[in-house]
């Protein structure tokens, strides 16, 4: 009886570690995901990139569209730093309909997004992140040949109000990368949508 | 039969006076910033505290808050309270929240939580929070329990039952 607890207290660490995710520091491994110009977009693809936003995103949270003009931003802003946003849907559309890929399509056409919103089909890119909630950002670094994540969380401190934002995040730690530095804070929190699974 | 009607149309009138009174018994909606929310989650007496956080437009916090409701009403002579904690945006209280309130009839009380520095107060909720919703937080003397996940009726139950004599 105590080894079944045992085992079982195990088997309880073990789903968390993996419901856990990545740590900062961790390599990220790449992944090969639908676009919604039909085309499959890799962090491979950018030869030149120096790292990436990935932003678990979606098309019905209203936390995400209050986000969505400032990832536009984001991208625009630093993209041409060497770090492009890729927004990723982890939502399965089945339980979630508003989140399906032809949606997803007509959202990007309407927001003109200048970066790729890829659908993570079968689910299995936000485990490997640990992503919880959208919208969640990941930030990743290059590191030789390597990707590695340098930070995890919110893009600012106000969600409600772009223009009352006092702490850029995600900025701040992408300035705090592109000088060889550790962000301070590389974890932060935010409100979001549940990640939706059938 | 005739002179019946007089007092029929009075309690006609009556009743559409009081009807629309009983209805806000909710009352308004109270809007908290963080600091004076904060006390929410610390209150010392003998009941069983299950605070949600929840909002109109999520869909997992929508199909749970019947089971909330239920649990509240099953158990609320064990002074189990419920205390619904609404995420939506303060702007739509009155075009979303208080008419979600009175479709889905909640009688538990609902509070709205306004304040956008959510990377601030998350871990004062608990340090388990990523910040996804729904989410739910149990206390009473001496035991406390944080929850980032959805419920049904049976588990909530399960959850309550020990805390309560």
């Amino acid at each position: 009886m105590k080894k079944m607890g045992l085992l079982l207290s195990v088997l309880f660490l073990s789903v968390t570690a993996f419901a856990q995710g990545y740590e900062i520091g961790d390599k990220v491994e790449d992944f090969r995901l639908l676009n919604v110009d039909g085309r499959y977009v890799s962090m491979s693809d950018y030869v030149d990139a120096e790292g990436f936003i990935l932003i678990f995103s979606c098309n019905h949270c209203p936390y995400v569209v209050a986000y969505e003009d400032r990832m536009i931003e984001l991208h625009n802003e630093f993209a041409p730093k060497g770090f492009p946003v890729i927004a990723i849907n982890p939502n399965d559309s089945i339980a979630q309909p508003q989140d399906s890929y032809s949606l997803m399509q007509v959202r990007a056409q309407e927001k003109n997004f200048p970066f790729p919103y890829v659908l993570d089909a079968d689910q299995s890119v936000y485990p490997k992140f640990g992503a919880t909630r959208t919208p969640h950002v990941f930030l990743v670094k290059r590191d030789g040949s390597d990707l590695r994540l340098a930070y995890i969380g919110a893009i600012d401190d106000n969600y409600q109000d772009a223009g009352a934002v006092e702490v850029r995040y995600l900025a701040n730690a992408i300035h705090a990368v592109k000088n060889g530095k550790t962000p301070d804070p590389t974890v932060t929190r935010a409100i979001g949508c549940t990640i939706k699974t059938r | 039969m005739i002179s019946r009607l007089p007092l029929i149309l009075f309690f006609i009138a009556l009743i559409s006076i009081v009807l629309p009174l009983s209805a806000q018994d909710n009352g308004p909606v109270k809007v908290y910033t963080f600091e004076e929310f904060e006390p929410r989650l610390y209150q010392e007496t003998d009941s069983v505290y299950v605070v949600n956080f929840w909002a109109t437009w999520c869909a997992p916090c929508v199909k749970e808050i019947p089971y909330f409701e239920k649990l509240q009403e099953m158990y609320k002579d064990d002074k189990v309270k419920v205390l619904f904690v609404s995420l939506d945006f303060v702007t739509q209280i009155e075009n979303r929240v208080v008419p979600f309130i009175e479709r889905m009839n909640m009688q538990a009380e609902v509070v709205l939580l306004n304040d956008p520095r959510s990377n601030r107060w998350i871990p004062m909720v608990s340090e388990k929070w990523t910040g996804a919703i729904p989410a739910t937080l149990v206390y009473t003397k001496g035991h406390r329990a944080f929850y980032e996940r959805e419920f049904n009726f049976e588990e909530l139950e399960e959850i309550i039952l020990p805390l309560i004599n």
